[in-house]
């Protein structure tokens, strides 16, 4: 019987120093986060973390010094515009950059996907996106009557892709029940290998998949390992479970103030099991009954 | 409140709508209160055909105002991420955005203030702006028209591609760069001088060119000698901007909420 199941220790476990490890979601929504405080918690150093849609992942990553070099395209915590931990370490310097925009990253992620070298875009042209020291964009010539330059796209191929899913049986077959699947089905793709931590881990009749099918977001032999990690995704949402933890965000925006702020904050949310940790943040009840957000 | 007393930002939202006029059946983004107000009057009034989101991921059938619902509005489509890519993409958007500064050639930046290896202060990233830019229309939209919105060289790192020729490796920007609008608080500009240079189109009442050239860290062009006055929002506007934002988001944007006329306060 195939049994894909582990726990999200176990998959950071999977990890190793200097990795590219590639993030799914967007901002506050969907981000496994039970996986990066797994990882905020370990001991593992010197990461490339591929987030291009970010938010609480970077920043959580690059105030506990994990990050060597990041390749996205935003981070941000949507309702609070500005990452705060993300925004000091980069004023400190502390890690190298490479900056995308979202629709090349998106690129990116698909020329890896589809196991091409780069795919051609004309996005980037005219940018300092093109001119960055971290990488040297090259540029092809359509071979066609019209001649057009693009730019290169080199494809985006994380060693380990760390996702999070609504459901899934403990053969790794998903359901991402959100409206919006955002790239983390190309994310998976491109990856090495790729791991989700899901809401709950179901029997396969119970995904319902003949109803479901939309929500497969991907076949399951290209996911390595499932673990329940139950409001894994918390404080950013797993619509329709649950919705993004305004009131959290703010904590977190507010812990980036001051080095006394952010251990406390540390101490309470990142330095303690996921099971105190959903106490800490009021309990399933509490979660479950997060308010939808207006945007 | 006479008839014709507006505020600045009801004059600004009025001057935001006009960019969608005429523009087809197209995805009007307006990111921020006022953007987002100016494309739902303008899908109220003169544009009914330009399809507009809830800030999330749905199309709706009437334009969603920014803050506090009443009701589920009616959904009429889906502009999931994928999507959203496609229909950039296609060059059928016209985004009205809001960076935090532009230059001479309209290349703005919403990234970093300072080096970007090491800023002095670090904002968003680039987001989607440098594929917006040589894809689809785009206008802008600055609350405050100063030196440090509208600055002296090239912007500190280049998000959105402008009409740089120095930018491109044979002199021309792709065919999609179509750089349309500047909304401020002083006035309304275009790319419509000699070489694409930004030139004021109107200015709001009771501002002169001089005081917009003295924020403006480049030269600018005039449309006319005469440069004409922003117009004011109708009676009509009015009641659907009060009808698009119960909340009254739009009071907050400006300091003290300012009237649309300042010789009027």
């Amino acid at each position: 019987m195939l049994d894909k199941r582990m726990t999200v220790d176990d998959i950071v476990g999977q990890l190793s120093d200097g990795m590219t490890i590639g993030i799914g979601g967007w901002a506050t929504r969907r981000k496994p986060m039970a996986l990066i405080r797994a990882i905020a918690r370990s001991n593992l150093k010197d990461l490339t973390l591929m987030a291009g849609y970010g938010g609480m992942d970077i920043g959580m990553l690059a105030a506990t010094g994990k990050i060597r070099k990041l390749v996205f395209a935003f981070a941000s915590l949507d309702h609070f515009p500005l990452e705060p931990h993300f925004r000091n370490a980069r004023q400190a310097g502390a890690f190298e950059v490479l900056e995308l925009d979202e629709g090349m990253y998106h690129w990116g992620l698909r020329a890896g996907a589809m196991k091409l070298p780069f795919l051609p875009t004309r996005v980037g042209i005219g940018t300092d996106i093109i001119n960055q020291s971290g990488f040297d964009f090259k540029f092809v010539k359509s071979p066609y009557e019209d001649g057009e330059e693009f730019v290169a796209m080199p494809a985006l191929v994380p060693d380990v892709a760390l996702i999070h899913a609504h459901r899934s049986d403990e053969r790794g077959n998903l359901l991402n029940l959100s409206v919006d699947p955002i790239f983390d089905e190309l994310l998976v793709r491109a990856a090495g290998k790729s791991y989700a931590t899901v809401e709950k881990i179901v029997t396969t009749a119970e995904l319902d998949m003949k109803k479901n099918s939309r929500y497969n977001l991907v076949e399951r032999t290209m996911i390595n390992g499932v673990a329940e990690a139950p409001l894994g995704a918390h404080p950013s949402s797993a619509a329709p479970d649950y919705q993004l933890d305004l009131k959290h965000i703010k904590t977190y925006v507010e812990s980036a103030a001051s080095p006394e702020a952010w251990a406390e904050y540390k101490a309470k949310f990142i330095d303690v099991s996921e099971a105190d940790y959903q106490t800490a943040i009021g309990g399933e009840e509490a979660v479950k009954q997060l308010p939808v957000p207006i945007y | 409140m006479t008839q014709n007393s507006y505020s600045l930002a009801e004059l600004v939202i009025a001057a935001c709508a006009e960019v969608w006029r005429d523009n087809g059946e197209v995805m009007a983004t307006g990111i921020g209160p006022l953007p987002r107000i100016g494309a739902g009057l303008a899908k109220l009034s003169f544009s009914p055909a330009i399809q507009t989101t809830d800030g999330e991921v749905w199309y709706t059938s009437e334009p969603v105002g920014p803050g506090k619902r009443n009701s589920e509005p009616e959904y009429e489509g889906i502009a999931n991420y994928d999507r959203v890519f496609s229909a950039l993409w296609s060059g059928r958007r016209h985004a009205l955005v809001g960076p935090v500064q532009i230059d001479r050639f309209g290349q703005a930046n919403i990234s970093v203030i300072g080096d970007h290896k090491k800023p002095k202060a670090a904002m968003l990233g680039a987001r989607g702006f440098p594929g917006n830019s040589i894809s689809h229309p785009n206008s802008f939209f600055f609350p405050n028209h100063n030196k440090r919105a509208f600055v002296e060289g090239e912007v500190d790192f280049v998000c959105m591609a402008g009409y740089n020729p120095a930018r491109y490796r044979n002199g021309q920007p792709p065919k999609g760069l179509d750089l349309r609008r500047i909304i401020t608080n002083l006035c309304v500009m275009d790319f419509g001088g000699p070489d694409h240079q930004i030139r004021v189109i109107s200015l709001h009442p009771g501002v002169t060119f001089e005081e917009v050239q003295d924020n403006t860290g480049f030269p600018l062009a005039k449309i006319a000698d005469e440069i004409p006055v922003t117009p004011a929002p109708t009676a009509e506007q009015l009641e659907l901007i009060a009808k698009i934002d119960p909340n009254n988001v739009r009071a907050t944007v400006f300091k003290d909420n300012p009237a649309g006329d300042r010789r009027a306060a």
